[in-house]
């Protein structure tokens, strides 16, 4: 049945997957999913079932419900059932309680993404629907800046040849505009009573999370038309500059492509989780080790003296020889001893966690008062794992920069602008109090925007004619589409984040880009209309490295604007303006060094008869069929040379958030190794590197790893490992054996000094990550100090957390804020989402949200390290403790006949860790801290021995279990010795199991007490009050169990009466109290005095100093500035693809203004190409990533 | 002897003889010892019902499963006091003798009251409670546990009050010791006599032994004991040894750690980054 069951689906799933629009019957057959998604685990009536069936899966809840069955049988059951049953009662409570809040919360946010609004075709007319109702097969409207429902084939829309915008941030993380193209055929079917009419069916492939990649056939009216990817809006996008579109869903709910990505929901363990089960399986295998001892000797004794004393206690029915009492015994023994596996570890565990990220939701220093959005813990189970984290992995966009881009500087004619003097000609750092320049006065300025130096604005007032230029060349040469929401509210589209940047400052500086038809560029220059000629546009490609435009000024001159890379526009400058070339460069340089994006600009007058002879070259040259495109880019490189007259550069600052180099530089201290991975190309990636500080001039080398073919990334990736194994080996040479050198690749990593960087690409790094590569990457990479992989999918992300996870099983930690990093972030053993300006799709899935990606740096060094450290005291105590009051029971056998009988009371036993001891080292391990939050930031180094496991692991464990039996081992046989001849001060014997087993608890409880708070390293108020509150309980309960009153209502089940009165009134227990506690704590205390006297770790040495200092004075503020090393690079990250210059010159995407062939180059007749074009490059990257999943099927 | 059950309520006599060099100043006490006897077994440990003991009616003809398989005799009268414990009771008497340089024999008295807690005996051991019966019919219809001479109600035949649950050496029986060697009060000087008032004289004593209980066959031996307190209970020479070794060391300790910090910790020679 099952396995028919899997066929089929199997079967199904190869199946094309066909949808007809309108018709909801025929869809229904196929039973597609619908648009609701779910990513609750529990409703109210299954809670409690699956619940619980999870919790008892647990081992150690079914080891205490084994347990408790064992009790039930009389002849075994050592202890009351109520010993085991009380815990695991208040344990299974406390945790159900916890998942039932996390689930409402799911069901929340689920429930508010279900119920957003959206328009459905049916029946005529336009209705309303909630999300979850949308079905496959439904048309659907979407209007202007809202999120595409789900999976959509785009019918028609509101702009012209049914194209639309839409921004894929949600998806990719970038935020420039995409454009989507209906099919020709639908794009007339503007009105609802022909989308009505409409009956297409389509014929795709199934479900898949290939964001690039669309195949399918639409099937209407008899004809097959092709689909691809370039029609297909997805679920996540948001629908940009487009008033209005129609599409048909194809893919719903769960099956669209974006929920797709973001894989499973996989419970997420931390390393200590995964040691500490371990841990428990040992404990356990030590209890049946102890169970077989003990019952052995059970053996033994009951053959060999038991039997002569069956006068006075006979055998029972069941003990009918030695061998079976024995294996009775065993079992008793295993409930004696059960206490050994901590019930309450895996509770005050999980309190622990929720106190620790209380902590990280009430910390301050969190707090981003801006968006109003604190640090938000959404996992509480992970906070440990926060301490030891190896590896970063990083989105760029969002993440580490703000992804606005801010015109911050610039160079014209040799003249510096953009900083800020003093009256003493000292350079003022730019902060939020500085004076910015006053734009009111011109009617059309962006209020958002903000320059600091007045000097450019007088410039401009002054009618300086190179100032002047320069704003013009900033309006007219770019490819900016321009929307008017009303009279004087511009709001430009641009394709790159750059180019809205400088047509924003040209705007403010007062030359307005107001309007653009497909010949002409209007501006509002200083108040006056002006509007230009535009002749041509010479668009930006990657070879080309700039973009210009030609237009004719209302005097009839014809100029050429050129905007580009540094060095490409400095090759073509006139050699007359050599000096100026210099002051420029010098500029550029400065500008580059403070981490600022910079672009040369350039123009030339054009000579009348000359323009027309390259006129009438281009547009033969547009009409050959064979290589068109390089004869253009020669005629373009023709035009473009000898560019003089004015040479400027912008900067552009591609705003780093807040702090964050100096949030890496700390981290890069910290040992943690950053990864940045995003979807932009290669320059900008890098640019971004450089000035985060990922990517520094004095590194020894960068790789750049870029290849196509598998063969060519092998080959780049040898020759790097290569390089840096010849160049240590000639560092080494001479001491060190070469071949022992490669033997131990880990002792090889310690030995590299010097630094690299590894910068990989998308399309390499889908072959560098098949299996015969992915160990000389993992290499490569994990020998430099950075790693950028520029241009991956969600998926490669993903693939790439996964790879070190798996094979350097460190810790990996990675954030990043858009859909696009949401599938990284579940890989990752931690996943940090930041709530920033890409919705909340990643904040969502993550484990921690925070609003800045310099709170990173607190979340680890502070709350994470302490979290590590808390934990691992905790959990060393925790077991220590255990071990200290379970063995007793063990020595004890050997003295009562291996007969199961308990030292203590049974009370004693069943409140001993849920009452008398929880607290104290719950307080310890909530509150307790080495070193102060200042510390922890200041010395970084702090922060390594998380990542080397070093505060617990199996021989921390040893250590400590061994201490507890140590103190077990004196706890029994110093109060043996003692009894052995003990009488009271009124002569009556004093050896009785009853006074032993009080005075036995009272030693133990006051030694671990003593001892904790001999770890305390931090003393609040809270430890205080559990401390001593905790002895205090103790004695109040003891003398409340053991009372008259309480006696007599249950006679059999308090025996202990009086006891605890006639025994703690002795001298002599006292002094053997003492005695115990004495010699139990000395051995710790002497061996971490030498410890921290001897080999003194750094923690300690901080905390001398912390201590020291404490004692002086109050410690001074120290913030560690982080120096951008200065670098010269051509840094012209400019837009992300080709820009729109065929679609603005051919006219296609304006509604207004009619069109004629003559006059606009770079159309002609090609111009039913362009559309072609376009979407052909758009998919470039498509293809290479299709062959990379042809590559990973295989 | 005791296998037999036939044989339990036969007995024996001895004597022994022994002098004491010194004098016992003060109050002396006398203690009976058993070595190698297991109260600690859980099941003989378990087996009993405090229920009973403290008087409780229905406890009383009902006992407790516990106290198998000393609940009720063949004839299915429940057992008061039920169970192991209460069976293997200490039945021994002693009657110690001082002879003096003269030859004479003098009785030493001793006092065999108010050798158990007071919570105890007032509050852990009752007997059932009936208005105007006796106490033999207060336990009518119980039978006296199997190995025992008398019925728990006629314990002491001298003082009718030490009678039924409330019997002082039942008392300081049902207090189970925590180790197979143990020590049980029996008796305290009773000072009041005019020959002991300075505690024992130095001299020869005998003790009569009225020999009940058998111990061979679980191959463990009887002791009496007289011994005189300090001023923290029994005589214990553990724990004085025990404070002086565990001083000692930490002495020992205390100078190293001293010596190392003086040497590597001091001034925080160590501690510079």
């Amino acid at each position: 049945m099952n396995a028919k069951a899997v066929v089929v689906d199997g079967v199904f799933k190869k199946k094309e997957r066909h949808v007809k629009a309108n018709a909801r019957d025929f869809n229904d057959k196929f039973s597609y999913a619908d648009n609701r998604i779910k990513t609750s685990k529990y409703d109210i009536f299954t809670f409690l079932p699956i619940n619980l069936f999870e919790q008892l899966q647990r081992v150690a809840n079914a080891y205490f419900l084994v347990l408790l069955t064992l009790q039930l049988i009389p002849e075994i059951s050592s202890l009351s059932w109520f010993t085991t049953i009380v815990p695991l009662v208040l344990v299974l409570v406390i945790t159900a309680v916890k998942d039932a809040t996390d689930d409402y919360f799911r069901h929340k946010s689920d429930q508010q993404v279900n119920n957003r609004q959206s328009q459905v075709l049916s029946g005529g007319s336009l209705q309303n629907e909630k999300w979850m109702n949308v079905r496959v097969g439904d048309i659907i409207k979407l209007e202007n800046n809202q999120f595409v429902t789900a999976d959509i084939l785009l019918l028609c829309s509101s702009e012209p040849n049914g194209l639309c915008y839409i921004e894929t941030a949600e998806l990719d993380g970038e935020t420039n505009l995409k454009v989507r193209q209906a099919l020709t055929i639908t794009s007339d079917l503007g009105d609802i009573s022909k989308l009505m009419d409409f009956d297409g069916e389509v014929v795709c492939e199934p479900p898949n999370n290939k964001l690039d990649k669309f195949t399918g056939t639409l099937y209407w009216r008899d004809s097959k038309y092709p689909l691809d990817n370039g029609k297909v809006l997805l679920r996540g996008c948001v629908l940009r500059n487009t008033e209005w579109c129609f599409g048909m869903v194809i893919f719903a709910g769960l099956q669209t492509k974006l929920m797709q990505n973001c894989g499973r929901t996989n419970f997420k363990r931390t390393s200590i989780d995964k040691l500490m089960n371990t841990l428990v399986l040992w404990i356990f295998a030590f209890l049946i080790c102890m169970g077989v001892i003990l019952g052995m000797g059970n053996t033994i004794w009951e053959s060999r003296i038991g039997r002569n004393f069956q006068a006075f206690l006979p055998l029972s029915e069941l003990q009918s020889s030695a061998v079976f009492s024995g294996f009775l015994t065993f079992w008793s023994y295993i409930i004696n001893l059960n206490t050994v596996v901590p019930i309450s570890l895996y509770v005050s565990v999980e309190v622990l966690r929720l106190g620790h990220s209380y902590f990280i939701n009430w910390d301050r220093k969190m707090y981003h008062r801006q968006t109003d959005t604190a640090a938000e813990a959404r996992t509480t189970t992970l906070n440990e794992e926060l301490g030891q984290v190896e590896f970063v992995f990083s989105d760029k966009t969002g993440t580490l920069t703000q992804n606005i881009m801010v015109f911050s500087k610039c160079s014209i004619n040799g003249r510096k602008y953009g900083d800020v003097y003093d009256e003493f000609d000292q350079k003022v750092e730019i902060t939020d109090k500085t004076a910015c320049v006053d734009f009111s006065s011109n009617p059309l300025c962006d209020r958002g925007f903000k320059f600091y130096d007045g000097s450019l604005s007088e410039a401009v007032k002054l009618e300086d004619a190179a100032v002047q230029e320069f704003f013009r060349l900033l309006a007219l040469c770019h490819t900016v589409m321009l929307e008017e929401k009303s009279e004087g509210l511009l709001v430009y589209q641009a394709q790159s984040p750059d180019e809205e940047a400088l047509v924003t400052a040209a705007r403010n500086f007062g030359f307005v880009f107001r309007a653009r038809t497909p010949e002409t560029i209007t501006l509002c220059e200083m108040g006056r209309t002006v509007t230009y000629h535009l002749l041509a546009i010479l668009d930006f490609n990657n070879v080309r490295k700039r973009m210009s435009v030609i237009v004719r000024n209302p005097q009839g001159q014809i100029k050429l604007y050129s905007k580009g890379a540094d060095t490409v526009i400095f090759e073509r400058l006139d050699p007359s303006s050599d000096d100026l070339m210099c002051t420029t460069s010098e500029h550029l340089s400065e500008f580059a060094g403070e981490g600022l994006r910079t672009l040369a600009l350039a123009y030339r007058d054009l000579d009348e008869n000359h323009f027309e002879v390259w006129m009438k070259k281009l547009l033969f040259a547009s009409t050959v069929i064979e290589n068109r495109e390089d004869q253009l880019a020669v005629l373009y490189e023709e035009i473009e040379q000898g560019l003089k007259e004015m040479l400027t550069t912008t900067a552009i600052e591609d705003k780093l958030q807040e702090g964050v180099p100096e949030t890496i530089a700390c981290l890069n201290l910290a040992d943690i190794k950053i990864w940045v991975l995003t979807g932009d190309k290669l320059e900008t990636a890098m640019n971004i590197g450089y000035s985060c500080n990922l990517l520094r001039d004095d590194m020894n080398e960068v790789f750049v790893v870029s290849g196509h073919t598998l063969l060519e990334v092998q080959q780049q990736l040898r020759s790097a490992m290569e390089h840096i194994h010849s160049l240590s080996r000639a560092g080494i040479a001479g001491d060190a054996d070469k071949s022992d050198m490669f033997a131990d690749d880990s002792a090889f990593e310690e030995t590299v000094i010097a630094e690299y960087a590894l910068v990989i690409n998308g399309h390499s790094l889908a072959h560098a990550l098949e299996p015969q590569l992915e160990h000389v990457l993992l290499d490569l990479a994990c020998l430099c100090k950075a790693v950028i992989c520029c241009r991956v999918t969600p998926m490669q992300k993903a693939q790439v957390v996964e790879l070190v996870k798996r094979h350097r099983g460190a810790v990996t930690l990675a954030i990043g804020d858009g859909a696009n990093d949401v599938s990284m972030i579940k890989t990752a053993h931690i996943g940090v989402g930041l709530s920033g300006q890409e919705g909340m799709q990643a904040a969502l899935a993550s484990d921690y949200s925070f609003a800045q990606f310099r709170y990173l740096q607190r979340l680890l060094l502070v709350h994470g390290r302490w979290s590590y450290f808390r934990m691992c005291h905790f959990l060393r105590y925790f077991f220590y403790k255990n071990f200290a009051f379970t063995l007793v029971h063990f020595w004890y056998g050997f003295f009562c006949g291996f007969s199961a009988q308990t030292v203590y009371d049974q009370w004693f036993i069943t409140l001993f860790n849920i009452v008398y001891t929880s607290l104290p080292v719950l307080g310890m391990g909530l509150f307790d801290q080495d070193v102060s939050d200042h510390n922890s930031l200041r010395y970084p180094g702090l922060y390594k021995p998380g990542q080397r496991n070093l505060l617990f692991n199996k021989r921390q464990f040893f250590l400590c279990t061994l201490q507890g039996m140590g103190t077990s081992f004196l706890l029994f046989f110093i109060h043996y010795g003692a009894f052995f001849a003990m009488a009271r001060e009124d002569g009556s014997h004093f050896s009785d199991q009853q006074a032993f087993a009080v005075t036995i608890a009272t030693s133990l409880v006051i030694v671990v007490t003593v001892q904790i708070g001999l770890d305390t390293h931090y003393w609040t108020a809270v430890n205080h009050l559990f401390i001593w509150g905790s002895v205090a309980v103790y004695f109040v309960i003891l003398f409340a169990i053991q009372s008259n009153g309480i006696f007599g209502i249950f006679p059999s089940h308090f025996p202990f009466i009086g006891t605890a009165s006639s025994c703690l009134s002795e001298k002599s227990v006292w002094l053997v109290i003492l005695l115990t506690t004495v010699v139990c704590v000395v051995p710790g205390l002497a061996v971490s005095f030498l410890r921290v006297d001897l080999f003194p770790t750094l923690t300690d040495k901080v905390r001398h100093l912390q201590q020291s200092r404490r004692r002086k004075r109050p410690p001074e503020r120290n913030p560690r500035r982080v120096r951008r090393t200065s670098s010269h690079r051509s840094a012209y990250a400019f837009s992300h693809q080709q820009g729109y210059g065929e679609l603005i010159t051919s006219g296609k995407n304006m509604r207004t203004g009619t069109v004629s062939p003559a006059r606009s180059p770079a159309r002609t007749q090609h111009s039913s190409n362009w559309m072609e074009n376009i979407l052909k490059r758009s998919n470039e990257v498509s293809c290479i990533s299709d062959e990379q999943h042809k590559a990973a099927t295989v | 002897m005791r296998k037999n059950v036939s044989n339990a309520g036969e007995g024996c006599s001895c004597k022994a003889v022994f002098s004491l060099e010194k004098p016992f100043k003060g109050d002396v006490f006398f203690y009976y010892g058993l070595k190698n006897f297991h109260q600690n077994l859980r099941r003989y440990m378990d087996s009993r019902d405090d229920g009973q003991m403290v008087g409780r009616k229905t406890n009383l003809k009902n006992p407790s499963s516990y106290c198998s398989p000393f609940i009720r005799d063949q004839n299915g009268l429940p057992i008061a006091p039920c169970g192991a414990v209460a069976n293997s009771i200490f039945n021994d008497t002693f009657t110690l003798f001082h002879h003096d340089s003269s030859g004479k024999s003098f009785k030493v008295p001793l006092l065999r009251r108010g050798i158990t807690w007071y919570t105890d005996k007032n509050v852990k051991f009752r007997n059932p409670k009936v208005d105007n019966l006796t106490l033999a019919q207060v336990f009518q219809g119980t039978v006296k546990p199997l190995y025992w001479q008398r019925p728990v109600y006629e314990l002491d035949q001298a003082d009718p009050t030490n009678n039924g649950f409330i019997n002082d050496d039942l008392i300081v029986w049902m207090r189970e010791a925590a180790f197979p060697n143990f020590k049980k009060l029996y008796g305290v000087l009773y000072r009041a006599d005019e020959h002991f008032t300075q505690g024992l004289p130095a001299g020869s004593y005998s003790i009569e032994i009225n020999y009940n209980f058998p111990v061979q066959h679980f191959r463990g031996r009887k002791e009496v004991v007289l011994t005189t307190l300090t001023w923290f209970g029994g005589q214990n020479h553990f724990l004085p040894i025990a404070y002086l070794v565990t001083s000692s060391l930490i002495l020992l300790i205390a100078v190293t750690l001293t010596v190392v910090w003086w040497k590597f910790g001091k001034n925080g020679k160590n501690m510079e980054e």
